[in-house]
């Protein structure tokens, strides 16, 4: 048995989703491949060699792996892809759109978003918004996962000694131009790997508001901002910072809900956290179901307060 | 010039309002007496849709749905919203992506959409598969997440939610794209409107005669809750708080 992780990474970086990925391909068990596709992307071929665990780098390096279009990378990765027993993705918006495509090319099927390994065949995901929790056993000879990062524990990113093969180009089908990227940069932990997290939800009424009161409370913390998806469509947040069923799944160690009701689509993102606090006006709120500590109270009074009482 | 034809795969699922059970016997979903709905992404993908149609960009809005004779339902739904026509490829088959996105590829060779436009996930399944395994089979570009759609003679260019932010991408026609949340706000079909969809072309086909494969190849083994949490207290102020967060839960 032998696993092929799709690395996410910037050319010169893996980012921390790999991590959590060859996380899971251990529990899996085999050996542990991980393959590198860019642009003069050595630098990242380098860095995931070094990853507790991973006997071989497949890098796949041309210029036109640039910007990473999805076509050129699912075409080229479907020629790598068929010797494997599994190839595992983050389920990030990287793996989310990738994997589906070079499972397709394979004519396999996808098992999306695991929290759980039962074993080699046999994986635990949530469905429903997180009410249901499906094992599913693969029939297919390749099996194409994407890994909840949140639900595993990251591989180590140093103790690894993999030896760095080239692996074959695919075409470049030139479908597809990036025209542009506006990406954060972020001062703050990455949400979905952060400890902390607190979010803001509608009741915060205003970007003004949403960042002058969780971006001092963030800080005192450490903590990464997230947002429910009613403070996403106000704008008072961007994208991204979406938790739930159909944004970004965490699972931090303290998860502070602030001005959040709990609307099902919101807790499938954020129940797995070890510590939730929820802060509502509203006693009855549904968030108070998943809560360790309830705080009932207005938050324009409540935050402050924390923000100060943190020193 | 431009596109003609734009095609819409909209899924029958349970509403996003209900919190499903698994049944008694722990066989599986209850979905007896579940209120169903159109899946809410595929509502943003149709509205999408209809907006290019009355811009004049796209001439035809085609929904197609594949599945129970039930999506019949769903399907008179896309047409109350301004599909023109409405196509279901019937089964009794447990559909997964892989397999419906072979239903839609057949019917994508037959009905030659310049783009397909699906939701970006199916809120029973939570898979977000579909469009990008029909994007690979039909070998067309794919554009996911898309918050933003402008379309071009040959191209159209999508902005993209992506960790992190937002990409922008040009992608060739015929693409498939698929929706995300801040695309649009989907219209409510009015009365006269459904009135109309009911005399609309609705043709029905049977999965079997587009000659593909569509056995299921995962295997449900098991359904069970969620992992319950433990019963939390209410604190009354932040002093009681910040004092249980260090010594009682020992998270600062
Ligand atoms: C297809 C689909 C996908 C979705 N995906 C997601 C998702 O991924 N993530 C997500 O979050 N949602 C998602 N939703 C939306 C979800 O159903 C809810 O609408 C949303 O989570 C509500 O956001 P909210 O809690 O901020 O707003 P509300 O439900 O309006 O809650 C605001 C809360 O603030 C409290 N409040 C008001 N004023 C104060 C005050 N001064 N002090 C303290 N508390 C106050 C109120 O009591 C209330 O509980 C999705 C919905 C659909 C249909
Ligand atoms: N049975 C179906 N009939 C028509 N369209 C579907 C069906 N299943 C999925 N889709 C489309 O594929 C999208 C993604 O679904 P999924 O990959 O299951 O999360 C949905 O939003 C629909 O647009």
């Amino acid at each position: 048995m032998t696993i092929l992780v799709i690395a996410e990474h910037d050319n010169s970086i893996v980012k921390q989703a790999t991590l959590s990925v060859v996380g899971a391909a251990k529990k899996i068990g085999g050996e542990i491949h991980v393959a590198v596709v860019g642009a003069s992307c050595a630098a990242a071929a380098e860095v995931a060699a070094k990853i507790a665990g991973v006997a071989t780098v497949k890098l796949i390096d041309a210029p036109y792996y640039k910007d990473q279009t999805v076509e050129n990378l699912a075409v080229c990765l479907a020629q790598l892809a068929g010797r494997y027993s599994h190839v595992l993705l983050p389920a990030t918006s990287f793996g989310k759109n990738l994997g589906p495509r070079l499972a397709a090319l394979l004519d396999v099927a996808q098992v999306s978003d695991i929290t759980g390994i039962v074993s080699a065949d046999t994986f635990v995901r949530p469905i429903y918004a997180g009410n249901v929790m499906a094992t599913v056993q693969s029939s297919d000879p390749v099996k194409v996962i994407t890994i909840r990062t949140a639900a595993f524990d990251a591989a180590s990113a140093t103790g690894g000694n993999a030896t760095v093969d080239t692996a074959p180009l695919g075409p470049d089908l030139g479908v597809s131009r990036l025209v542009g990227r506006d990406i954060a940069v972020l001062a703050r932990p990455e949400l979905s790997g952060a400890r902390v997290v607190i979010s803001g939800g509608r009741a915060l009424g205003s970007h003004e508001n949403f960042h002058a009161l969780l971006e001092p409370l963030a800080d005192k913390l450490g903590a990464a901002i997230g947002a429910s998806r009613a403070a996403v469509d106000a704008g008072f947040a961007p994208n991204d910072y979406q938790v739930g069923q159909t944004g970004k799944a965490v699972a931090p160690d303290l998860y502070i809900a602030i001005g959040i009701s709990g609307a099902i689509q919101h807790l499938a993102g954020m129940k797995d956290s070890k510590v939730i606090v929820a802060i509502n006006k509203d006693p009855d709120a549904a968030i108070f179901q998943v809560a360790d500590y309830g705080l009932v109270g207005d938050l324009f009074e409540i935050v402050p307060q924390l923000t100060t009482a943190l020193g | 010039g431009g596109m003609v034809k734009v095609l819409v795969p909209v899924k029958r699922v349970v509403d996003f309002n209900v919190k499903v059970r698994i049944r008694a016997d722990g066989s599986g979903v209850d979905l007896a007496n579940v209120k169903m709905s159109m899946n809410p992404f595929d509502e943003i993908a149709l509205e999408e849709a209809v907006r290019l149609r009355e811009a004049g960009v796209a001439n035809e809005v085609v929904a197609v749905s594949c599945g129970l004779m039930n999506c019949q339902d769903t399907l008179r739904a896309a047409m109350a919203i301004g599909a023109d026509r409405a196509i279901l490829v019937e089964t009794d088959v447990e559909l997964q992506p892989l397999a419906v996105a072979k239903l839609l590829k057949a019917v994508a060779l037959k009905e030659l959409p310049q783009l397909i436009i699906l939701g970006k996930q199916a809120i029973d399944d939570d898979a977000n598969q579909t469009g990008q395994m029909l994007a690979a089979m039909l070998g067309w570009p794919q554009a996911t997440f898309a918050s933003k759609l402008v379309p071009g003679q040959t191209h159209v260019t999508v902005t993209r939610e992506v960790d992190g932010g937002l990409e922008t991408l040009e992608v060739s026609l015929p693409a498939v794209v698929t929706t995300d949340l801040r695309l649009n706000e989907p219209r409510y079909a009015t009365l006269p409107n459904i009135m109309k969809a009911k005399k609309k072309p609705l043709d029905t086909i049977a999965a079997s005669s587009l000659g593909v494969d569509i056995s299921p190849r995962l295997k449900t083994v098991a359904v069970a809750d969620p992992a319950k949490r433990a019963g939390g207290v209410m604190v009354a102020d932040v002093g009681e708080l910040v004092a249980k967060l260090r010594n009682e839960a020992k998270v600062l």
